[in-house]
């Protein structure tokens, strides 16, 4: 185009300001962030990989990281079926204080993840909780218990699956899913034949977000889990304990792990937007 | 167009959340809800109150319950109130950085094209992605005992400040890039043939037109920095009166049983992080208002 030509001799910063942005910036994110976490990598195998495997086949680690495996995977499928459901009533469907519901969805994602954990502590602990007494008298334990784990972690990611698949419910807008009913599609069948092709790749951000974030839970978990090795001892959990018992090597090994799976879950996203945003 | 004339569903208006073509999408199709999706509706009330607001409004409950004397002794002791400063300066100290450093990186990834940006893109990203004990891990071995480069900031205010700087970094790029990318540059060319300096055309054209954005990066960046626990635990060494934050504060109280202290501190945080909630709505309702 004509104007773009016209333009780039305007918009082009002198390369004096470009080379000098670029360098600061640059030098800023590789120190704060790239360099630090190469170096986690190199600690975990810099004494070989034969000591990372004896660290990651310790039955405390392998235990700590089942365990984290499946709170995830169950905190991710409770999120994703909620998600979805939320992002539904948000999006087509009018009723009282909806608006107050749509801001409140966000809390999560602000608030202290130890916060998070001190609240569903007071309300579900066994001595003097709210509910918990009544719960465990019924033989539900929840605090220091997997469902309290799983509830923390669902809590802390609640809002990333509905944030994903809002704006693209507004976005495709629901003239095919009247079109269906009207032709007879009950309401499950234009869900799946139109709803959900239509937020497929939001459903796969927000559920590969999801996943990151609660393979990575921390503050919330440790005070809702009796942080019990080889128990109820998460993966995150026994980074903290075993470099604070000076077992570097398996602190290191095991934070690799969890760096990796994270780095996994960007990567997949950052190849999947593009191709998203050009069809 | 004709269902335009169909009444608005919502009585109360619903401002800023359907501008346009959504309004009359919705003005056709959107009523009272059927019986399945009221059921959903339930379902999902009841869900949303089990896991968030019943235990969020125990903590306001239990913070109270000794009374507003008790509330402000707790959080007007010595240790309770240097960690609450510590964590509100550290915060808003970052939260300039990310402003400055923030704005600076989304215009060299949008403005500027060089090799390995796209990689830069990627490694923003990390610290949303890394889990935040891994994120504190990370940084001792590049600013702790060990360090290859020979600094060591382990359990100092730095250590702080570095956590909080590391875990917030995309914030303020995230939201800014965008809006950058979106930018017209008709206003800045006819800015520069009326004779404007470089520096003029930033600060009276591109800095208005983003700092919306910028102000709602920087009001995420604040509250992630207020309550960052995970990436502390290792790195600062929790020393009472210096590196102790409010996080700290609030699990130090748990383990010594004092659940209303621990409450008390924690409403603290619970209330900024709804102040920042709300914040961060008016101004995206002022920018949807400004933009329609």
């Amino acid at each position: 185009m004509a104007r773009d030509l016209s333009s780039s001799a305007v918009a082009r910063e002198p390369l004096g300001v470009r080379i000098g942005l670029r360098v600061v910036t640059i030098g800023y994110v590789v120190m704060l962030v790239g360099w630090p976490t190469t170096l986690v990598f190199k600690n975990a195998f810099g004494d070989g990989l034969s000591s990372v495997s004896d660290a990651l086949t310790d039955p405390a680690v392998t235990s700590a990281l089942q365990l984290t495996a499946t709170i995830s995977v169950i905190a991710v499928l409770i999120n994703l079926v909620f998600g979805v459901g939320i992002s539904l009533l948000l999006v087509r469907y009018e009723f009282w204080g909806k608006r107050v519901l749509s801001t409140l969805i966000d809390v999560p994602l602000s608030i202290s993840p130890v916060v998070v954990g001190l609240a569903l502590l007071l309300v579900y602990n066994g001595n003097d909780g709210w509910f918990g007494p009544t719960l465990e008298k019924l033989g539900f334990q929840i605090i220091f218990a997997t469902p309290g784990m799983v509830m923390a972690t669902v809590f802390v990611a609640l809002p990333l699956v509905i944030r994903e698949v809002v704006p693209v419910l507004q976005e495709i807008g629901d003239d095919q899913e009247q079109a269906a009913r009207s032709l007879g599609a009950s309401g499950i069948q234009t869900f799946r034949r139109i709803t959900l092709p239509g937020i497929k790749w939001a459903l796969v951000y927000g559920v590969v977000l999801s996943l990151a974030s609660s393979l990575g839970e921390f503050g919330a978990v440790k005070i809702v889990s009796s942080n019990v090795s080889g128990e109820t001892q998460t993966a995150t959990l026994l980074v903290q304990a075993k470099y604070e018992g000076f077992e570097q090597t398996t602190a290191y090994s095991v934070a690799a792990v969890l760096a990796f799976a994270a780095m996994a879950c960007l990567v997949i996203v950052s190849i999947l937007r593009p191709k998203e945003q050009s069809s | 167009m004709t269902s335009v004339a169909v009444q608005d569903p919502s009585p109360v208006g619903n401002p800023g959340t359907a501008p346009g073509a959504a309004r009359k999408r919705r003005a056709r199709s959107v009523g009272s809800l059927g019986g399945p999706s009221t059921l959903g509706l339930g379902v999902a009330l009841t869900w949303f109150s089990v896991l968030v607001l019943i235990p969020l409004s125990a903590v306001i409950i239990t913070a109270s319950g000794g009374g507003w004397s008790e509330f402000w002794s707790i959080v007007t002791s010595t240790q309770t109130a240097s960690a609450i400063r510590l964590t509100v300066t550290q915060a808003a100290v970052v939260t300039l950085l990310n402003v400055v450093m923030g704005t600076a990186l989304a215009w060299v990834l949008v403005r500027d094209r060089f090799w390995g940006k796209r990689a830069l893109d990627v490694v923003i990203d990390v610290p949303f992605a890394l889990p935040t004990i891994v994120a504190g891990l990370v940084l001792l071995s590049l600013y702790g005992p060990q360090s290859p480069l020979g600094v060591n900031v382990a359990s100092t205010r730095w250590a702080v400040f570095l956590a909080l700087a590391f875990v917030t970094l995309p914030f303020v790029v995230r939201t800014t890039q965008p809006v950058l990318e979106a930018l017209e540059r008709d206003a800045e060319e006819a800015a520069a043939s009326l004779g404007a300096g470089r520096l003029t055309i930033f600060r009276r054209v591109i800095l208005p037109a983003l700092a919306p954005a910028i102000a709602a990066g920087a009001a995420l960046s604040f509250a992630r920095g207020i309550s960052e626990y995970g990436s502390l635990v290792l790195l600062s060494g929790n020393l009472p009166n210096r590196t102790e934050v409010a996080s700290v504060r609030v699990v130090a109280y748990l383990e010594n049983g004092n659940q209303a202290a621990a409450a008390s501190v924690a409403a603290i945080l619970l209330v900024v992080a709804l102040v920042v909630i709300v914040g961060l709505d008016l101004i995206q309702r002022r920018v949807a208002r400004r933009g329609a």
